[in-house]
């Protein structure tokens, strides 16, 4: 089978998502589509599985066009797709979440659930991907559910079969299977496009990369003899510094002390359990690790968002277990959150509001009750210039800028300031590569004036890049305390999966 | 997506440590009642099981008794816990608790127990009927708020049209009258998207509303649209003849049997069928079955037309199964009993039928205790059920998991 997209071009109010874009895939091959996050991948993908109508352009199968309605169509023709964000039902089992939608039953519409156990054990054999029909979603590790979703779109018979960021949320081991399992499905006489923003799984894997930017395919690269930063070079548009260029790490006094810090949720389970560190000034501590380990709540404890069931943390030696974000914030303490829309950033409120939002009741920004705006204006000019805030004016509205943008943005107003400690959560999460090496740059910067940093990041090149000290977390606890110059990343992603490698080299 | 800690430790968490420690304090408390209050009056309570059979209970002793055994239940819980055999002991005490009481309220006199327990189950069918009307919309990914109107509605079309073309035709208005609220429900929820609580709430106020003003205004004036034939219990052959159940559940009117039905039914449905798994599915996670082809919208509204249905048979109840008339606001808040009895049950059908049981239960109560004199203010016994509402959802329930995309608009691509 060959699939083509002719033309499509797909418009938003006010954005062009898809311009005219052409692209083709046989069965046998891997495509892959990289692109920065709002290239328009993910739109295209969705044309193409019939969830928007493309405004232009066809859809072409062996020759002939064909229309898609919804996704039913989609799935008709032979198109496959795993979502970036599994489209699991969790309470179901494994079973039940293949069949859906194409359900052996009988009379009355009765479910024959044992005719289903049996389709899926048959595919997972022949694949060897190792499924148990009855077991619950929820309680599968995500490769897992990723391998669920492959089984569903073999059981729809997909030729092409889609993978949208299939990466993002695997271990390093987990990857590996999982591009075993492409080449299994390719060897099976299948096509695979696989959309990406990480250039090396990109160069691995694929037979074909074609670069998406702004909506327009800016060209196709041949994996064989493409390198890294000439693929990058075309995603942003300009040449870019894809390592981070830091010197040695000159590490002074101990600043922030962590001791045994537990921390529940409302339902009372641990995600924190008893853990304990230390940052010094003038060092960058980075805490890898699988989502959902423990890290996001860690943060919120270290920060004043959510309190510590037990266990003591302290700013220069004076302890803020029980201060509030407030009081943390005038120790000295910035806080870059992993969500920048919902903690991060008033969406509605301008870019100079969001700017001065820690600040506004500093006397700097206030006549008693009353906002001093015209300083506030002032600062806000200020750091839209120093750090390259594009936007059209300080009153726009925050949330109408790029992801990269509102990053700077929250950037700009965190470290502004005399700091004594940077806490920053995903830095870089949905920020395009250009901004990403402003703020890596920014980051390392902060250390080297000497405040102590911490990064907590799921990207483990992201993490291993910046850190000068690397912190694996697993289940709530620090299952590790390495030396990023020193190991390799297969290393860290095995105690980022529990297990100890015993050859590792201990920092 | 994100993948939870597992916290595969066999401890108990928090939140259950806190419960265990509430039902113990609970347990001791419902001793002392008995200790204090429930010995308070001599005399023996009798309770009329069959015509030739009563029970008789001397209530003073059989009030200590009860105050010893719950206190060292309430006492071994604290201590050490019953674990999963806590429920259990909790509704045998509770039920024990209750005997107390009626014992309590007879003393020196007697009543009908097989007729109240007959009364418990006539009583619940519009509360089950209600539940499962919510439960096939949640299920769905459709709150359903509106229960109480449609009951509403269901009972002022059941007794209009069983006035003029007879019981049967009744029921089928009632029906006709729930589908067509619970399909206002379905436009402005599913189609423009509105906050599915306000639209349910609009709704219970247009249908209290539109069925009070149609009452005085036309079936005041016109008392021959207001009085229909209303069912009369059948009994089934040869069950009816077992003693204390026979009159129970047996020898009662047809909105008896088709809730039992419908509770058979849908369970069936929901767990068994392809239309099941797909509703489950899009009240869990729409995107899933999108993604897969399932038309969510459409499946949505048929979902929310069976509910408006079975709310309308239960609204029936009331005219066709009980007085024979239509009265302003004759559900008095029933609904949302149901509403109730959809949480406590777990958005399960049988769950539902349970918690209706229980709710059935407290109403037929208040109207025996309001015949005895025992000194308690009718106006207290007419909150009974509703306290009871309140107890069972606060304490029993504990933790439940509601359908996740319950009250969430479908984006068919997110």
């Amino acid at each position: 089978m060959k699939l083509e997209l002719r033309g499509i071009t797909k418009r938003f109010p006010g954005v062009v998502a898809n311009d005219n874009v052409n692209l083709s895939v046989n069965t046998g091959e891997v495509l892959s589509l990289i692109g920065e996050n709002g290239a328009g991948k993910s739109t295209l993908m969705s044309v193409l599985y019939g969830m928007y109508k493309a405004d232009e352009g066809e859809i072409v199968i062996d020759g002939s066009p064909v229309a898609f309605n919804s996704p039913a169509d989609a799935i008709a023709a032979g198109i496959g797709m795993v979502h970036q964000h599994f489209m699991l039902v969790p309470v179901f089992t494994v079973a039940e979440n293949v069949v859906l939608g194409v359900e052996p039953t009988g009379k009355f519409g009765k479910l024959h659930i044992d005719e289903a156990r049996r389709m899926v054990r048959e595919i997972s054999d022949k694949y060897s991907l190792d499924l148990d029909p009855d077991a619950v979603i929820e309680d599968l590790p995500v490769g897992v559910q990723q391998r669920v979703e492959i089984v569903k779109v073999l059981l729809r018979d997909a030729k092409v079969v889609v993978f949208d960021e299939p990466t993002a949320v695997l271990t390093p081991s987990e990857i590996i299977e999982f591009f075993e399992i492409v080449n299994t499905l390719v060897k099976a006489g299948r096509g695979v496009v696989f959309i990406t923003h990480k250039l090396k799984e990109a160069l691995h894997i694929a037979n074909r990369i074609a670069v998406l930017r702004r909506g327009k395919v800016v060209g196709e690269a041949d994996p064989k003899t493409a390198t890294e930063s000439q693929i990058a070079e075309m995603m942003v548009g300009r040449p870019v510094q894809l390592t981070v260029d830091k010197k040695l790490a000159d590490a002074g006094a101990s600043v922030l002390q962590v001791k045994n810090l537990t921390v529940l949720d409302a339902d009372g389970r641990t995600h924190v359990d008893s853990v304990s560190f230390e940052v010094h000034a003038g060092e960058i501590v980075g805490i890898a690790g699988v989502q959902g380990n423990g890290q996001t709540e860690l943060v919120e404890a270290l920060t004043g968002l959510r309190k510590a069931a037990g266990g003591s943390i302290s700013l220069d030696g004076n302890d803020l277990t029980h201060a509030n974000p407030r009081e943390r914030h005038q120790m000295g303490m910035a806080h870059i959150p992993e969500d920048r829309q919902r903690q991060g950033l008033v969406g509605g409120l301008s870019v100079a509001e969001n700017l001065v939002l820690t600040r506004y009741h500093d006397d700097q920004f206030s006549h008693g009750v009353l906002v001093d705006w015209d300083s506030a204006n002032t600062i806000a000019d200020t750091l839209i210039a120093e750090y390259d805030i594009r936007t059209p004016n300080k009153e726009t509205g925050v949330g109408t800028l790029s992801g990269g943008n509102q990053q700077k943005v929250i950037v700009a107003r965190e470290l502004s300031r005399d700091l004594r400690l940077t806490i920053a959560a995903q830095p870089t999460r949905g920020v395009d590569v250009g901004s990403i090496e402003y703020i890596h740059s920014r980051i390392v910067k902060e250390r080297d004036t000497g405040t102590a940093v911490l990064i907590v990041s799921t990207e483990l090149d992201e993490v291993m890049a910046l850190s000068d000290r690397l912190l694996v977390m697993y289940r709530g606890k620090v299952v590790a305390e390495l030396d990023p110059k020193k190991v390799t990343p297969m290393e860290v992603g095995l105690y980022m999966a529990g297990s100890r490698p015993d050859s590792t080299v201990q920092a | 997506m994100s993948i939870a800690v597992e916290t595969v430790a066999p401890m108990l968490s928090l939140e259950q440590r806190k419960r265990a420690r509430n039902v113990g304090f609970s347990l001791i408390l419902l001793a002392l009642i008995s200790a204090f209050f429930f010995s308070g009056r001599p005399g023996d309570a009798g309770f009329k099981l069959v015509d030739s059979f009563t029970l008789v209970l001397p209530s003073q002793p059989f009030a200590r008794v009860l105050a010893v055994l719950l206190g060292a239940l309430g006492a071994v819980q604290l201590y050490r816990g019953f674990g999963k055999w806590t429920n259990v002991v909790l509704a045998i005490s509770t039920g024990a608790f209750v005997v107390g009481f009626l014992a309590w309220a007879t003393s020196g006199g007697s009543f009908n127990l097989t007729g109240m327990l007959q009364d418990t189950v006539t009583r619940s069918v519009p509360i089950t009927l209600g539940a499962i009307a919510g439960i096939l919309c949640e299920r769905s990914g459709v709150i359903n708020i509106a229960i109480e109107g449609q009951l509403l509605g269901g009972a002022f079309a059941g007794s209009v049209i069983g006035s003029l073309y007879g019981p049967w035709a009744g029921v089928l208005g009632a029906m006709a009258m729930g589908v067509a609220l619970s399909a206002l429900l379905a436009v402005f929820a599913i189609r423009f998207r509105v906050d599915q609580v306000i639209v349910g709430f609009a709704i219970n106020f247009f249908s209290l509303g539109l069925t009070s003003f149609l009452s005085q205004r036309v079936l005041t004036p016109h008392p021959e649209y207001n009085i229909v034939k209303p069912f009369t219990p059948y009994a089934i052959p040869l069950l009816s003849d077992i003693p204390v159940l026979g009159v129970a559940l047996f020898t009662q009117t047809y909105f008896v049997y088709v809730s039992v039905i419908a509770v058979v039914l849908s369970t069936w449905f929901l767990y068994r069928t392809r239309w099941g798994l797909r509703t489950r599915a899009i009240g869990e996670y729409p995107q899933a079955a999108g993604t897969l082809g399932v038309d969510v919208i459409r499946l949505r509204y048929r979902n929310v037309w069976i509910a408006g249905a079975i709310a309308g048979l239960g609204g029936a109840w009331w005219p066709i199964g009980t007085v024979g008339r239509f009265d302003q606001n004759i559900t008095s808040g029933r609904g949302f009993i149901a509403l109730a009895a959809v949480i406590f049950g777990r958005w399960h059908p049988v769950g539902a039928l349970t918690a209706a049981l229980v709710f059935g239960l407290a109403e037929a109560i208040q109207l025996k205790m309001s015949n005895l004199d025992t000194g308690i203010p009718s106006e207290f016994l007419l909150m009974a059920p509703y306290i009871v509402t309140l107890i069972v959802v606060a304490g029993f329930v504990g933790r439940s998991r509601a359908p996740k995309a319950a009250g969430q608009v479908y984006e068919a691509s997110k």
